[in-house]
């Protein structure tokens, strides 16, 4: 812990480190993290702790994901899993954005949409996608409207709020300088809104990830999650890990399209020059 | 730290030797503050005046012990400071109040921490609450206050911690014309009483002339000592006589030529 | 006053449309359960006591899981909060780890600690753990400076400091992360109890689809909602009694 005289200066912070130094950090920590799973996972192997079969080293859990992308399995759940998120995701946001931006907008539809939502909400979804399955059955169709649904909470209640909260001086600067009702919205609320309309986004991309394994656990025969609980069924822990990791990577991937999406459309927000 | 003692008035003397200051961005370093020799004499009211950026606040850091200089260094009655100190209480622009504390929690919290009886703090916060004219609002919390109001507790809660020396960093910078011009009476009637050593920043003239003992105008940045005016007015001032305008415009015409150079 | 309303209105189009169903024969009426059969489970279901120890199990996993979790969450969140080369260190691997659904852990947690309760807590556990640990340092690290300084110049010490600043100053930051690490906890137990469990919640709602009993599910899920409800209405009027002086104007 830092000393009196640290704390007045840099906070609890600490001090700014340079550019580089915190890069060669970062890295220097997940280095580490990998070593120390490895030298545990081989300290199994070594002193006969237990089956090491259930602590695959990373090594072995990368070898695995080069095999399947390889001899191209791997490429097929992939695309599976992303095609399930692409269409359920897209649906929701543009359900949550078909009903939040005029919920947002107007006070009647907000009074008539939002306790219903508010319903909804304190029951966590994952507890309605048997229902899903008993409606749709159990193929594609229940998976995909399975995320809209999931998605769709979050996304709409952050439209509506990033739309109400739009400060009501913009609205009288602009239509003082004589713009009409609809470029109000267009030109005044969409953007004012949009930062946290993103946020929403970006809380739905993770969501989708989130809830898209588990029904995929539930009668798939393929896709990511059909992966890792296949491995299961066998005790096949590199094609777990595996393919958690690679799932990880497409949320992280996802969650980057989003923040790029960001840096250009909100330029404004953080000019370069800060 | 030699004149700490609670409920004790007067000053101490604040001798700041050749310090300068710079910081790194990005790997450059670039000077703030250069040679800045001064010594502020006990129970002496100093207004630090200068453009805007011109180091003035970093200076004042400097005292408070916030901010290590790079080089030189800052005594107290003589001996050199190594960080922040109860004996140099500090008034910020933005106030920074602690908001989960009621009013006079605020104004106890120093004495609370210097381990002073519950009786005698009570005693202690009653008189300093008086003295701002805040005993009716004694239980509210700050943001129920008025920007007037909270840097009102913010002066209390310094002087209740009865520190040597006040550091006052643009105090009445965030307030309105007319609650800045009341505050800036209070301060002077306060200051009577008192007799603190008070380091006073702003970049007003106007209330740099109705405060200060001296004024010291600072150069745009990187920020030095440019020139020193003494104020040799009574106690108690009035805005409106010609030797309070002659101040004013004699210091105007030597700040002008600084913030001529920043538009440069 | 709109909420009861709503309520209403949405039993009413509830009943009115499954009712309709019924008699129209639009579809399987057992895929669209009235209220009265949903009631009507859950009846049957506390008549054997079935459903006290459903939810009981159900509790008793969350309150294991999340405690643990809250607990290590906040020993490491201070820590890396306040001891900034322990942050360094900690920092890239949680961002490493948590872009990972935890879900996708699911299966592993069964394969590593197997079928009884210890996987199933285990999981919440790691669930919860990433989000209220990442809260609880955001907010000490927001902490303001300009805070510490004034406290410090009012003479505070390192450990006043941290007592009477950064914790007060902190806190509601805190208690947010945890009240969000509890709806998390809601949300996962679900899906740890659809995966071989015997009892709980989730495993009901299994039960549901597959004895094709789609009552049993929407009656789970009910009770789900209106327990993280309930539990998230009680958190957050603790949160606003402690901070009663960030609602005033």
């Amino acid at each position: 812990m830092s000393t009196v005289t640290d704390l007045v200066q840099w906070g609890l912070r600490g001090a700014s480190q340079p550019r580089r130094r915190a890069l060669a950090l970062r890295v220097g920590a997940v280095l580490a993290f990998l070593g120390l799973w490895s030298l545990a996972s081989g300290l199994v192997v070594l002193l006969d702790l237990f089956n090491p079969i259930f602590l695959a080293g990373p090594w072995l859990v990368l070898g695995k994901v080069v095999q399947l992308a390889a001899n191209g399995q791997l490429w097929e759940h992939v695309g599976a899993t992303l095609l399930r998120v692409l269409v359920g995701f897209t649906s929701g946001a543009v359900l949550a954005l078909a009903l939040g931006l005029p919920a947002g907008h107007f006070r009647a539809v907000r009074n008539a949409l939002e306790p219903i939502v508010e319903l909804f909400r304190p029951i966590p979804p994952l507890a309605m996608l048997p229902l899903f399955i008993v409606w749709v059955g159990i193929g594609e169709t229940s998976k995909i409207t399975f995320i809209t649904y999931a998605t769709f909470f979050p996304m709409f209640l952050t439209t509506v709020h990033a739309v109400q909260q739009v400060d009501p001086l913009l609205l009288r600067a602009a239509s003082s300088l004589g713009a009409r009702r609809t470029q109000l919205f267009f030109r005044v609320v969409l953007p004012a809104a949009l930062p946290e309309i993103l946020t929403g986004i970006r809380l739905g991309v993770a969501l989708s990830f989130f809830v898209i394994v588990i029904s995929e656990f539930i009668g798939a025969e393929q896709g990511l999650g059909y992966l890792i609980n296949d491995g299961r069924n066998f005790f096949l822990v590199p094609q777990m890990l595996g393919a958690a990791i690679v799932l990880g990577l497409l949320g992280y991937g996802g969650n980057a399209l989003v923040v790029l999406l960001e840096r250009r459309w909100l330029r404004w927000e953080h000019p370069p020059s800060a | 730290m030699s004149t700490v003692g609670v409920g004790g008035a007067g000053g101490a003397r604040v001798q700041i030797e050749g310090v300068h200051k710079s910081f790194t961005l990005d790997g450059r370093s670039a000077p703030a503050l250069i040679d800045i020799s001064l010594e502020v004499q006990t129970g002496e009211l100093l207004c630090l005046l200068g453009p805007s950026g011109c180091g003035k606040s970093t200076l004042l850091n400097i005292v408070a012990g916030f901010l290590p200089p790079t080089g030189g260094r800052v005594l107290v009655d003589g001996s050199p400071i190594t960080g922040p100190g109860p004996e140099r209480g500090v008034v910020f622009q933005e106030y920074v109040l602690f908001p989960w504390l009621t009013v006079a929690q605020n104004i106890e919290f120093g004495p609370r921490l210097m381990g002073v009886p519950a009786a005698r703090c009570r005693e202690i916060t009653a008189r300093y609450l008086e003295m701002v004219g805040l005993s009716e609002h004694a239980t509210k919390f700050p943001v129920q206050l008025s920007g007037g109001m909270k840097q009102r507790v913010a002066i209390a809660r310094a002087l209740a911690n009865s520190p040597s020396i006040v550091l006052m960093d643009e105090p009445f910078g965030a307030l309105d014309a007319q609650t800045r011009e009341v505050m800036q009476e209070e301060l002077s009637r306060i200051q009577r009483v008192e007799h603190k050593t008070i380091v006073f920043v702003t970049h007003s003239i106007r209330e740099a002339v109705y405060l200060a003992d001296r004024v010291v105008v600072m150069t745009s940045s990187p920020g030095r000592i440019k020139e020193v005016f003494p104020i040799k007015l009574p106690e108690t001032r009035n805005r409106f006589a010609p030797e309070f305008t002659h101040y004013e415009s004699e210091i105007t015409r030597v700040v002008k030529e600084e913030v001529a150079k920043v538009h440069e | 006053m709109i909420r009861a309303l709503a309520l209403v209105a949405f039993l009413i189009v509830w009943a009115a449309v499954s009712h309709g169903n019924r008699s129209l024969q639009a579809m399987n009426p057992i895929l669209l359960p009235t209220p009265g059969e949903v009631v009507a489970v859950a009846v049957s279901l506390a008549r054997d006591g079935s459903l006290e120890r459903h939810l009981l199990v159900s509790s008793l996993r969350i309150a294991e899981g999340f405690g643990l979790a809250a607990v290590t969450a906040l020993a490491l969140g201070v820590l890396v909060g306040l001891y900034t080369p322990a942050r360094l260190a900690v920092e890239p691997v949680i961002e490493f780890v948590r872009p990972i659904p935890p879900l996708a852990f699911l299966p592993m947690f069964l394969v590593w600690f197997g079928l009884g309760e210890t996987s199933k807590v285990a999981f919440i556990t790691y669930t919860t753990f990433f989000p209220m640990f990442v809260g609880i340092t955001a907010s000490l690290l927001r902490v303001d400076i300009m805070l510490l300084r004034a406290a410090a110049s009012l003479g505070a010490t390192r450990l006043q400091l941290l007592r009477r600043v950064v914790v007060p100053a902190a806190l509601p930051g805190i208690v947010v992360a945890l009240r969000l690490g509890f709806g998390l906890a809601i949300f996962v137990i679900v899906g740890a109890e659809f995966m071989g469990a015997d009892a709980g919640l989730g495993h009901l709602i299994m039960e549901g689809r597959v004895f094709f009993n789609p009552a049993q599910i929407v009656m789970g899920a009910l009770l789900l909602g209106i327990f993280g409800s309930l539990v998230n209405g009680l958190l957050l009027a603790a949160e606003r009694r402690a901070l009663r002086w960030r609602a005033l104007r």
